[in-house]
């Protein structure tokens, strides 16, 4: 049988054991349909079982497989090894997050900051300072209404758009792409009331003013969720609060 | 006991080196330079307008230096650069919607692009008439 074989190189970081990352060469035998993910599974089966790496549901939808094929980020579930063949595949994990082990990254920065911009709906309050009560109805919401926010909701969390960004690699206290994009997609629902809230966020040297819109974050971006474009209509609001801030202030 | 000891990577200077789409977008931004120094010898000229017709043809004059031609050409290039770039990006930051959908993003950069056309023209009919 005459096998074809690609090379993958990995970069490896074992906490307990080792200083510094160093890269490992495995052999895979290559099929056009095998995907970086089962390259990986196939690797950890049958060639060498202390490696790590995240997954979960193979079809570019929980978002934990990101890691850096040939220095883009990438989901290992949707990035295939018939685009690389037959030259060699280096993976490494996630740029400008710490390595926790192998291809394993510390999300905490980024899962906080998802947290921090109040990811869910701000119902209005009434004058006693109440919401809507149940009784009342449900919020309304219009097809056109929805598509407004649609794009910017399909984000899967897998945060490749930080591992693209420079400002993020640059200064860590930057909001980011994912995060700022999730506050626009919540400010621009109809249902919400928080904006006035989640502008304080916006406004701030970190907020959408940490972005010099290099535009990569939306390249890799594995959703089609633009957060550049987020970003960019994000710096438009800003603009509008602090004209509005001079002639009424608060 | 944790063994946990998570390893931070260093950013190497020269990231955007690495790169096509950086070091494109570091091009953008460098052409702000050659911009700001074409605009500073334009400033120049205007202040030496002021100081009489002698002052002015000099100025005139340190124009024709092959060298100030030369920056004058690599300047362009930029400005071009620049303004190519800049109008493909443009569709992201307007939020135009006729009847519930978004402006093509065609429309836009079309959009620009004639402005852009128009503004050029008029310039040039003032500056030859
Ligand atoms: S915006 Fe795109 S790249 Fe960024 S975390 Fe969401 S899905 Fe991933
Ligand atoms: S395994 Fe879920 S996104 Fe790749």
């Amino acid at each position: 049988m005459n096998q074809k074989i690609i090379e993958i190189d990995i970069l490896r970081y074992r906490p307990e054991e080792d200083d510094h990352p160093f890269t490992q060469t495995f052999d895979v035998p290559y099929s056009a349909d095998m995907s970086i993910l089962e390259a990986l599974q196939y690797i950890k089966d049958h060639l060498d079982s202390s490696i790590s790496f995240r997954w979960s549901c193979r079809m570019a939808i929980c978002g934990s497989c990101g890691l850096m094929v040939n220095g883009v980020p990438k989901l290992g579930c949707k990035a295939f090894l018939r685009d690389y063949f037959p030259k060699r595949i280096s993976l490494e994990p996630l740029a400008n997050f710490p390595i926790e082990r192998d291809l394993v990254v510390v999300m905490d920065d980024f899962i906080n900051k998802l947290e921090e911009i109040k990811p869910y709906i701000i119902p209005e309050k009434n004058e006693a300072g109440d919401k809507k009560c149940l009784s009342e109805g449900a919020y309304k919401q219009t097809p056109e209404q929805m598509e407004k926010y649609r794009q910017f909701s399909m984000c899967i969390n897998c945060g490749l758009c930080y591992a693209a960004c420079p400002q993020y690699a640059l200064d860590k206290k930057f909001i980011g792409p994912a995060a700022l994009t999730l506050l626009a997609r919540y400010n621009r629902d109809n249902r919400d009331a928080g904006s006035a809230e989640r502008m304080k966020i916006v406004n701030q040297e970190e907020g959408v003013w940490g972005c010099t819109f290099v535009g990569y974050c939306s390249v890799v971006c594995p959703k089609g969720v633009d957060p550049a474009a987020a970003i960019q209509l994000l710096k438009v609001e800003s603009s509008k609060d602090y004209l509005i801030g001079m002639f009424k202030p608060e | 006991m944790s063994k946990r000891k998570p390893y931070t990577r260093e950013l190497p200077t020269d990231w955007w080196m690495k790169q096509l789409f950086y070091t494109k977008y570091m091009l953008r931004e460098g052409s702000s330079v050659l911009i700001s120094i074409y605009s500073l010898i334009l400033a120049w000229g205007v202040l030496r307008l002021s100081q009489g017709e002698v002052a002015f043809n000099g100025w005139l004059e340190a124009l024709q230096n092959p060298f100030a031609i030369l920056l004058h050409l690599i300047a362009l290039v930029f400005a071009l650069y620049h303004t190519i770039t800049w109008f493909s990006l443009a569709p992201k930051a307007v939020d135009l919607w006729i009847k519930g959908k978004r402006l093509d993003d065609k429309v836009i950069i079309s959009g620009h692009y004639a402005a852009f056309i128009v503004a050029t023209v008029l310039c040039l009919l003032i500056i030859t008439l």
